[in-house]
């Protein structure tokens, strides 16, 4: 099962290389990961998505917790978060292609970030699911290239039942 | 004042008596403070490895913090595997090595080497400081580190500039780490379920490991197995944390553990588990380990707890708190006169009788088993000895033949199994504690690795005893190849004669014994111990020897293969 965890680090020399390498040492695979600052200077957050069973995921986080520049590790439950995440997409683009590659574009609320003769490049943000299928759609066109940010996360506002909708240790 | 001088006022401030190390370019500003005066006194090793076990071995006979201290470069590479071997048995321990001044950092410089990249899967944190103001905060955090929660070591590299800047000291009262947070309390609940589940039990047993010393527990625990009338098996790492002598102790369980140890470790239905991480040693095969037992497991790191082993109860907190508290509430729920699983210590002990450690003693050669049973035997009226080993076999006949009564008595490689702990662990212990006995246990191959600090146990005149089980092969690795690649001796023949240990020792100014007969064996220990100088005893011993029982690696830990029963002699 795919679990997304946000961690909370100070922002020090080395904090990044402190999870990264915790991972590797114990055998757990990152599929992706997004680092970025936080409302706080001194605070970056680290979201990452690991595929794992769950005594597995209790394992991470424990882990992680022990780590001195670690503030705090949540886990976002799929339901319980806002997850998006931001790809660039340069793809074949002759001018008979155009319209129905912008078609395709509007429905997914992508923008053109940039045009070329023969080729453009699309910028959207979803979430990773719906990135995926834009992926596969423009896919037949003649993908050229791609980057993606790697998913953020949010625990959602509008969940007022649950007093901490995140999974916090201690 | 100096960068340098600040870090010798820190390590003042939190009572360092002695350090260990070698001095080398990227840490000369150090040790000019250290020619300025202080009152930390610093011991001059021969190689970084040996100042590291150095630092280990003084923490563990005292529970303080071990302090180390190396150049850059090659000086920090050698001290890598004391800090392996610090974090696999979580000894505090705080590293201080030189850097390269800031302005080359990242550029290859002479002896310049990424010391916190290096060490960063094996410390618990580390920190690279390249500004002066920053050093006394990262010295209090530092010492803060290793030595709360669950110990281990740490790494503060210094550039060479920060050593030499000037500082406006003054050393904080409290450290700032708001991502440091180990576990104050414990849980009540989960207590009284631990209580009640124990109280409930036919068969329980204490599985207690190393973390009981480190937790400082081990009054609480004996009062936890008193009260409860709960037998006690204690890991290699928990050797001396519950007396041996005892009647509820059943000593080491696991792959050269007693046969009685590991039957009532996987027959128990109730285990619980102190400052043990189940270790593969211990449980063999994981999946067939104590099928039928529920496990309360306590633990001070949240994360041992489940880690291999599923806990039933878990219990995240500091030992010595959580096993006061158990026992106040085990009181509370049994009642007075709760006699205990008094048909289980029973069925314990007629194991024990059945299954003693045997070995023949057969006359051809001395045994090494029977140096280790007259070792015990002369410093039986002693209760200031302290035990440091190497690791292999005579590491293993040392936790099943010594009699530890006493915490921080048993100081030995466990985790990472180090060749070449015991002698500079041994320097460590005895700088530490002048007046203890210290005696190392060592192998022919451990004593090779490290020897060259026999100079610094002389001229810093430490009457340590280092006891060779010389059996002239890399025993433990000879007993496999017997065993399980079909007596293919590859690489492990040492011999007896090269080197000459005893002439080695004198060489080095120590005194130099050599025994081949069991004849003598005594007397010569005897004037060892007694001759008041660093001493090196050659024990030349039966190169076949092997350490039974054994559980073969990946084996169920109750398939225990014995020493073969027609030759036996009980021991």
């Amino acid at each position: 099962m795919t679990h997304t965890v946000s961690v909370l680090v100070e922002n020090k020399p080395g904090a990044l290389a402190r999870v990264s390498n915790m991972f590797a040492r114990r055998g757990f695979n990152i599929e992706s990961l997004a680092v970025g600052p936080t409302e706080r200077h001194d605070v970056s957050r680290i979201t990452l998505t690991v595929r794992c069973p769950a005594e597995q995921l209790e394992q991470i986080e424990k882990q992680m917790h022990k780590l001195v520049n670690v503030l705090r590790v949540s886990t976002l439950e799929a339901g319980e978060a806002v997850e998006r995440e931001l790809a660039l997409v340069r793809v074949a683009a002759a001018p008979a292609k155009r319209a129905e590659l912008m078609t395709l574009a509007d429905v997914f609320g992508a923008r053109i970030a940039d045009l070329g003769p023969e080729e453009m490049v699309f910028e959207v943000v979803g979430t990773p699911e719906r990135l995926q299928a834009f992926e596969e759609l423009l896919r037949p066109h003649g993908l050229k290239e791609m980057a993606r940010t790697g998913r953020i996360g949010l625990a959602r506002a509008s969940v007022p039942s649950t007093p901490r909708p995140q999974h916090v240790l201690r | 004042m100096l960068g340098s001088d600040a870090i010798l006022r820190s390590l003042e401030a939190e009572g360092v008596d002695v350090v260990f190390g070698i001095p080398g370019g990227a840490i000369l500003p150090l040790y000019d403070a250290f020619a300025r005066g202080t009152t930390v006194r610093h011991v001059l090793a021969r190689h970084e490895q040996g100042a590291g076990h150095m630092a280990e071995g003084y923490a563990r006979a005292t529970g303080r913090v071990g302090v180390a201290i190396a150049t850059s470069g090659p000086g920090v590479t050698n001290l890598v595997t004391p800090i392996a071997d610090a974090w696999m048995d979580s000894t505090p321990l705080v590293c201080i090595t030189g850097q390269v001044r800031s302005s080359l950092i990242g550029t290859d410089a002479f002896q310049e080497t990424d010391a916190t990249g290096i060490t960063l899967p094996i410390v618990k944190h580390s920190w690279l400081v390249q500004d002066v103001e920053e050093l006394p905060h990262v010295l209090k955090a530092a010492f803060h580190v290793a030595r709360s929660g669950r110990c281990g070591p740490v790494l503060v590299d210094v550039a060479k500039d920060v050593q030499e800047a000037e500082i406006e000291y003054a050393y904080p009262p409290r450290v700032d780490l708001p991502g440091w947070r180990p576990p104050a309390g414990v849980h009540p609940r989960q207590v009284r379920e631990a209580a009640a589940a124990m109280l409930a039990a036919s068969r329980p047993v204490l599985y207690v490991g190393g973390g009981a010393i480190n937790g400082d527990a081990c009054d609480e625990l004996g009062e936890l197995a008193e009260t409860g009338g709960i037998p006690v098996i204690t890991t290699l790492m928990a050797k001396g944390a519950f007396p041996d002598s005892h009647e509820l102790c059943y000593g080491p369980p696991g792959m050269h553990g007693s046969k009685w140890a590991n039957w009532g470790l996987n027959r128990a239905d109730v285990i619980v588990a102190v400052g043990a991480r189940f270790d593969d040693r211990v449980t063999g095969k994981l999946s067939a380990f104590a099928p039928g037992a529920k496990v309360i497991h306590f633990d001070v790191d949240a994360a041992e707890i489940g880690k291999l082993r599923h806990a039933d109860i878990p219990v995240a907190g500091p030992l010595k708190l959580a096993l006061a508290e158990l026992t106040e509430e085990l009181r509370r729920q049994a009642g007075p006169g709760h006699p205990g699983p008094v048909a289980w210590r029973q069925q314990l002990d007629e194991w024990r009788e059945a299954f003693p450690y045997r070995y023949a003693a057969d006359g051809d050669y001395l045994k090494p088993q029977a140096v280790l049973e007259t070792l015990r035997d002369l410093t039986a009226a002693r209760d200031d000895v302290v035990w440091t080993t190497g690791v292999g076999q005579h590491q293993m006949w040392a936790m099943q033949y010594l009699v530890c009564d006493r915490p921080r008595t048993f100081v030995t490689s466990g985790g990472l199994g180090t060749m070449g702990y015991g002698l500079p662990a041994a320097i460590g212990v005895k700088a530490a504690r002048p007046d203890a006995t210290v005696v190392c246990v060592d192998g022919d191959g451990c004593f090779q690795m490290t020897c060259q600090e026999l100079a610094t146990s002389v001229l810093e005149g430490l009457p340590i005893v280092v006891v060779i089980v010389n059996n002239g092969w890399l025993g433990m690795v000879r007993q496999w190849q017997e065993m399980f690649y079909d007596e293919r001796f590859s690489q492990t023949h040492l011999t007896h004669q090269v080197p000459d240990y005893a002439q080695l020792a004198e060489a080095y100014g120590a005194a130099g014994f050599t025994v081949d007969s069991e004849d003598d064996l005594e007397s010569v220990l005897e004037e060892a111990l007694a001759c008041g100088r660093t001493a090196v005893v050659d024990a030349r011993c039966d190169p076949a020897e092997k350490v039974f029982p054994m559980i073969p690696a990946g084996a169920a830990a109750t398939d225990v293969i014995e020493f073969p029963e027609e030759e036996a002699v009980q021991a």
